[in-house]
């Protein structure tokens, strides 16, 4: 009786397998907190510590306090550099999801070759930024009367092109699950009382697709303010004016301040400011969509 | 009552509108290929005509048949070969690794759920969000004091920086698994390892395809991470292959850098076609994470 009463409470372990887990240890867990250690944990705490250092290897430092953080600040390539991924970031998601949402809210009105157009839009996500940037960096500056690292503003779109060619398929694919799973008899009703297709979207899709909107909105936030591998391809950064790279995001930024050597503490400062930033992103993002889903 | 649903259903992909619809998502869908496309009928052409005149079909004059490919494999100071046989290396052996590390760890996690697995899952939950950027000078540092520099090694850099969406995934599924079954194997004699190799890990086979997917994914198409670790004059990977074709001054054969990416993406391509319904599904459920 009392093994069922705990059953239904979802019980996830039993002393009658925990233990001889337990006892094998250094086989389960042990490999994979070592190299989480190794490949994450140790590295963290070190680039906390660093960041608080000038250094320029890691058996070389010497304590600065926040003087690193204060460099940061100081550093109009850095503050250039956080302006122009926010303007990035923004534009891109919401052109992302503007035109995944309406791809898949067509996609899902059960017309001809939906599936195959589905899988079409869904490829370019499966090739790297690296790839991607090169196929896309031919292309435009084959079609331009100028280069993209000259003219900032056709860095800026370059950027915001290659983002969304990636990116649409894949929030098209999180849309799709989210509109197939709006409650048929919803629509129905609001069929009968006769609501417009504005309204219907408006009121009975948009609120029911919540869900979807918060996790696609989140991804496609984060994926601007990370993205490296497309910039360092398209522009790397230039034009370049008074010491800024003007297309220069913060990841590039960063990785490009952690080449010179007497510049380390104010990168990895920078890091930590980057990481701070990304993950107030995404927690804000979280909770300010999610008060607007529909309860379940 | 079979009939006219069937009826009624046709009848609705017929109206004009669905058609119309259709005919704008072909074309759609054709422009969203281009990209690709244009590269795979450039990579045919000779390398002037490529500079000159980007979107023009190859004509006699300027095609050049395989040319390209047979050039690039061993164009620049690297072969391409080489760089291709490490990222086949490094991908498969990092997602192996993963896969089976991982899934050990949350059974492990999920069924002990001592502290000490709280808080390891926490941090792997926690290091899903931290960019790469922080992390990425000091954890080069440790893996070449550590001596992970190599494309053998390096998929131990790969479990420990990606292992947090694989755990994470990992004990969600876990936990929805009756522990019943686990019990009876249990009872029954089994060891952990054998209730674990026998009974769980084939029960989470979509989870494992999800986690695998997502995987392969992510170190093939990786760049900063091998080449802030590997050796770059050693051991190249496809990607650092095709940042270095850009950067090298001086000549650069365009028709065998068109070539090349086209190489590059054959493999996506060929994975893609072969397991469309797994990745697009691995590719959701990971959209999860956060």
């Amino acid at each position: 009786m009392k093994k069922k009463g705990r059953k239904a409470a979802g019980a996830v372990t039993s002393p009658l397998i925990r233990r001889p887990i337990q006892r094998q240890f250094a086989i389960f867990l042990l490999p994979t907190f070592l190299c989480f250690c190794i490949g994450f944990l140790w590295p963290f705490i070190q680039g906390i510590y660093l960041s608080f250092n000038k250094f320029s290897t890691i058996s070389n430092t010497s304590w600065v306090g926040f003087g690193n953080y204060v460099k940061a600040f100081q550093d109009d390539g850095f503050r250039h550099a956080f302006g122009f991924t926010a303007m990035v970031a923004v534009t891109s998601l919401v052109l992302i999801n503007v035109l995944a949402f309406a791809v898949a809210f067509a996609l899902t009105k059960s017309i001809r070759g939906s599936n195959l157009f589905r899988g079409v839009f869904f490829v370019p996500n499966l090739i790297g930024g690296i790839v991607l940037g090169y196929i896309w960096k031919t292309l435009i500056n084959s079609v331009l009367p100028v280069s993209m690292s000259i003219q900032v503003n056709y860095g800026f779109w370059g950027l915001i092109v290659v983002m969304c060619w990636q990116q649409i398929g894949y929030m098209m694919i999180i849309y799709i699950a989210g509109l197939q799973a709006v409650p048929e008899d919803m629509l129905e009703a609001a069929k009968i009382d006769g609501a417009s297709g504005w309204k219907t979207l408006w009121h009975i899709i948009l609120p029911n697709v919540m869900p979807s909107i918060t996790i696609c909105t989140f991804l496609s936030l984060t994926n601007g303010f990370k993205l490296y591998d497309q910039n360092l391809v398209l522009t790397n950064g230039a034009p370049v004016r008074r010491g800024v790279g003007m297309t220069e995001m913060l990841a590039l930024n960063i990785a490009n301040n952690f080449t010179t050597a007497n510049q380390r503490g104010v990168a990895q400062a920078k890091a930590v400011l980057f990481f701070i930033l990304v993950t107030t992103i995404a927690l804000v993002q979280l909770r300010l969509t999610r008060s607007k889903e529909v309860q379940q | 009552m079979e009939i006219p649903m069937k009826k009624r259903i046709t009848d609705e992909r017929n109206t004009p509108g669905k058609k119309a619809l259709t005919v704008f998502f072909a074309v759609i869908s054709v422009l969203w290929m281009m990209p690709i496309v244009i590269v795979l009928y450039n990579s045919l052409k000779t390398n002037g005509a490529v500079n000159t005149q980007l979107f023009v079909l190859p004509n006699a004059e300027t095609f050049v048949g395989f040319d390209n490919y047979i050039n690039g494999m061993t164009f620049g100071n690297y072969p391409f070969y080489l760089s291709a046989a490490y990222s086949v290396f490094i991908t498969l052996a990092s997602t192996f690794l993963i896969l089976l590390c991982t899934s050990m760890a949350a059974w492990y996690i999920s069924r002990v759920s001592d502290t000490f697995s709280k808080v390891v899952y926490y941090l792997c939950v926690f290091s899903m969000v931290v960019p790469f950027q922080m992390v990425m000078f000091t954890l080069a540092n440790t893996a070449r004091d550590l001596h992970l520099d190599t494309p053998w090694t390096i998929p131990v850099v790969y479990l420990g920086f990606g292992a947090g969406l694989a755990v994470f995934m990992f004990v969600g599924f876990v936990k929805s698994i009756p522990i019943d079954i686990e019990e009876a194997a249990a009872i029954d004699g089994c060891g952990p390892l054998r209730t674990f190799f026998s009974v769980v890990l084939p029960m989470m086979k979509p989870t494992l395809i999800s986690v695998g997917v997502l995987e392969i994914m992510w170190v093939w198409n990786d760049y900063l991470l091998p080449y802030l670790v590997l050796d770059v004059t050693k051991y190249k990977t496809i990607p650092i292959h095709i940042q270095y074709l850009q950067g090298s001054y001086g000549k650069v054969d365009l028709g065998a850098t068109m070539a090349l990416i086209i190489l590059s993406l054959l493999p996506i391509v060929i994975f893609y076609l072969t397991c469309q319904k797994h990745i697009i599904k691995g590719v959701a459920a990971g959209a999860v994470k956060g």
